[in-house]
C-alpha cells in the first residue's frame, strides 16, 4: 500500500540534513560559552544554571543547578587523536569537528534557513491538503484518557498496531508529531531569532515572551535537547516496528502492512 | 537478539551519517553557499524589521553588576600609557575618507557636542550578554559635521589596540552608522570609559554583536568599499577567524 505523501517524504529527509547540521553546529556555538543563564543578561561574573567545565584536576563536570555530574571523557574533558581537550562537547558531536565559532555559526544559519523555508512550505502544504486534519490531529476518542492509557501500555509492551491500523499514526505518535511540529520547532525558531540583536530591536515581543535574551538562549538549548529526545525515540520506534519496511515507506512511499496476529505472512 | 543486531546496524549507520555530515560541509561548494548566506540573512532581517527600530533600553537596576570585558583589555604601548597618565587630554579622533570637511577632535571637543545616554545590552558572538549604561556622541552627528559624500557606503573604525602586529578595525554600513543609538561612547555607567572597556573612546552599535563595537578608536573613515583594506573582509575578526561581516545575528 501507499503511505506518506511526496511532501512528507521530501520534508522528512530535508529535515534529517537540516536538523543534524543544526544540532552539531549548535554544539560548536555552545562550546564558545558553555554556560546557560536565566534573564536578560548573563556572562562569566554571573551565576549560570547550567555549566560544563573542566576542573583543575582535569575532570570534566556537568553542573545543572546544584547537581554536579562527573563527565570526563564525554563532556568538559575528552580526547581527540590521543590529545586531551577541554571543550564542553566532544569533537565527534560538533560541526566542524575542530573548534571554529565562525564556521559553526555559518553552518548553523545554513541549517536554519533550510529548516525554516522547508518547514513553512510543508506547513502551508499540509494545511492546504488537509494532512494535518486527516492524519495528525487525534480524534476526540483517541485522546480520551482511557484510550491514551491503553496506547501507553501497548507502547510499553512494544505491542505495535498490526494490519490496517499500522498504516495510520497511533494517538501517542500523533501527539509526538504535533508537539514537534507546533511547539518544539516554533519555539526553537523564535528563541533563535530572540538571540539576534537586530531582531530584538524590532521584535522585542520575543524577549518579553521568553523573559530576556539569556532565557531565550536557555530555552533554545532545552528545546534542542527535547528534539534529540524525540529523534532517539523516533529511531527506536522505527527499529522496533521494522526498520526496512519503515525506511522504505519514507523513501518510496510503499509500505507493507504487518500481518494481523495469527495470519500467515 | 534480532533487535540487538538491528540496533547495532542503526548505530553504525548513525555514526557514518554524523561523520559524513562533517565531511560534506567542509567541502568548497557547501562552504561557499554557507558564506554567501551572510548578506542574504542581512537582507532578510532588513526586510522584516524597521531600519530605525531602537535596541531595547533597560532600567538602571537591570544593569549587570559586573560587566565582562573581552578582546583587548588595554593597549600595550608606551604611547597609550602616556595618554592614560594624562587623562587622554591629547587623544585625537580623526574623521576622514569620503568627507568634504575632515575633522580632528579631542575628547573634550566630543563632550561639548550633543550627547546620548542609553542603557543597552551587549551581546557577544560567544553567547553571553551584559547590560551597561553608555554616554557618547551620536556617530550621525559627526558624519553630518564632516559632510560625507553621497557615494559613501561604509564607516570604518581604526583602533589603537592590536593582536600581535595586526591592528584592530571594524566597519559598519550607513544604515547602522546613522542609527540614533550608534554613538562614540566616552562614559560607561556614569564614569569615564574604563581602560578595559576601550578608553577613551569606543563604538556602540547596538543592533550588532560585540566584535563590531570597536574600542580605543583613533580614526573614523568614510569609505565606498572595504575590500582593499587590511585583509579585505571589513574587520579584524572577519580577516583573522572568518567571523561574519553581518553581525546582526
Amino acid at each position: 500500500m501507499r503511505r506518506h505523501r511526496v511532501s512528507t517524504r521530501a520534508w522528512h529527509w530535508l529535515n534529517v540534513v537540516a536538523v543534524f547540521t543544526l544540532l552539531m553546529s549548535g554544539m560548536t556555538i555552545f562550546n564558545a560559552h558553555p554556560r546557560l543563564y536565566w534573564g536578560q543578561y548573563g556572562a562569566n561574573p554571573d551565576q549560570p544554571w547550567l555549566h560544563i567545565y573542566a576542573t583543575r584536576g582535569g575532570e570534566g563536570v556537568l553542573r545543572v543547578g546544584s547537581v554536579e555530574v562527573e563527565t570526563t571523557g564525554v563532556l568538559g574533558v575528552w580526547e581527540k587523536d590521543g590529545r586531551t581537550q577541554t571543550r564542553a562537547f566532544p569533537h565527534w558531536m560538533t560541526l566542524p569537528s575542530h573548534y571554529s565559532l565562525s564556521s559553526g555559526r555559518k553552518y548553523h544559519f545554513l541549517g536554519a534557513w533550510l529548516l525554516v523555508i522547508a518547514g513553512v512550505l510543508y506547513l502551508l502544504w499540509s494545511l492546504a491538503n488537509r494532512h494535518v486534519w486527516r492524519d495528525l490531529l487525534p480524534s476526540r476518542k483517541e485522546i480520551a484518557p482511557r484510550h491514551l492509557w491503553h496506547d501507553i501500555k501497548d507502547h510499553a509492551r512494544l505491542r505495535l498496531p498490526r494490519g490496517e491500523a499500522a498504516a495510520r499514526y497511533n494517538p501517542l505518535q500523533k501527539l509526538a508529531y504535533l508537539s514537534v511540529l507546533f511547539v518544539i520547532l516554533p519555539v526553537i525558531v523564535l528563541t533563535g531569532l530572540g538571540m539576534s540583536p537586530m531582531m530584538n530591536a524590532s521584535w522585542g515581543w520575543i524577549l518579553d515572551l521568553f523573559g530576556g535574551r539569556q532565557s531565550a538562549r536557555s530555552v533554545h538549548f532545552i528545546a534542542a535537547f527535547l528534539l534529540v529526545a524525540f529523534i532517539v525515540l523516533h529511531l527506536l520506534m522505527v527499529v522496533i516496528a521494522g526498520p526496512v519496511n519503515e525506511i522504505r515507506s519514507m523513501i518510496t512511499g510503499r509500505f507493507r502492512l504487518p500481518p494481523e496476529k495469527g495470519d500467515t505472512p | 537478539m534480532i533487535i540487538g543486531r538491528r540496533k547495532l546496524i542503526a548505530g553504525l549507520g548513525a555514526g557514518i551519517a554524523l561523520g559524513g555530515c562533517q565531511k560534506i560541509l567542509e567541502t568548497e561548494p557547501a562552504d561557499g553557499l554557507a558564506s554567501s548566506l551572510d548578506l542574504f540573512t542581512r537582507d532578510a532581517q532588513r526586510l522584516v524589521t524597521d531600519r530605525n527600530a531602537l535596541a531595547r533600553e533597560y532600567a538602571p537596576e537591570e544593569r549587570s553588576p559586573d560587566f565582562r570585558a573581552n578582546g583587548s583589555r588595554t593597549v600595550d604601548t608606551p604611547e597609550y600609557r602616556r595618554h592614560l597618565a594624562n587623562g587622554f587630554a591629547d587623544w585625537r579622533l580623526t574623521v576622514g575618507g569620503m568627507v568634504a570637511r575632515p575633522l580632528s577632535l579631542s575628547i573634550a571637543d566630543l563632550q561639548q557636542m550633543p550627547a546620548r545616554t542609553q542603557i543597552t545590552r551587549h551581546d557577544c558572538v560567544e553567547g553571553w550578554s551584559a547590560i551597561g549604561q553608555w554616554t557618547g556622541t551620536p556617530l550621525s552627528h559627526l558624519l553630518r559635521l564632516a559632510r560625507i559624500s553621497d557615494r559613501a557606503r561604509y564607516v570604518l573604525f581604526r583602533c589603537a589596540d592590536s593582536f600581535g602586529d595586526t591592528p584592530y578595525y571594524e566597519s559598519i554600513d550607513m544604515i547602522e552608522a546613522m542609527h540614533p543609538q550608534t554613538i562614540m561612547a566616552w562614559r560607561m555607567n556614569g564614569q569615564p570609559l574604563p581602560e578595559r572597556h576601550g578608553a577613551p573612546l569606543r563604538l556602540r552599535v547596538e543592533r550588532q554583536l560585540g566584535y563590531k563595537h570597536a574600542k580605543y578608536v583613533t580614526g573614523i573613515e568614510v569609505i565606498e568599499d572595504f575590500r582593499t583594506i587590511a585583509g579585505g573582509k571589513g574587520g579584524f575578526w572577519e580577516d583573522r577567524a572568518g567571523y561574519q561581516w553581518w553581525a546582526g545575528i
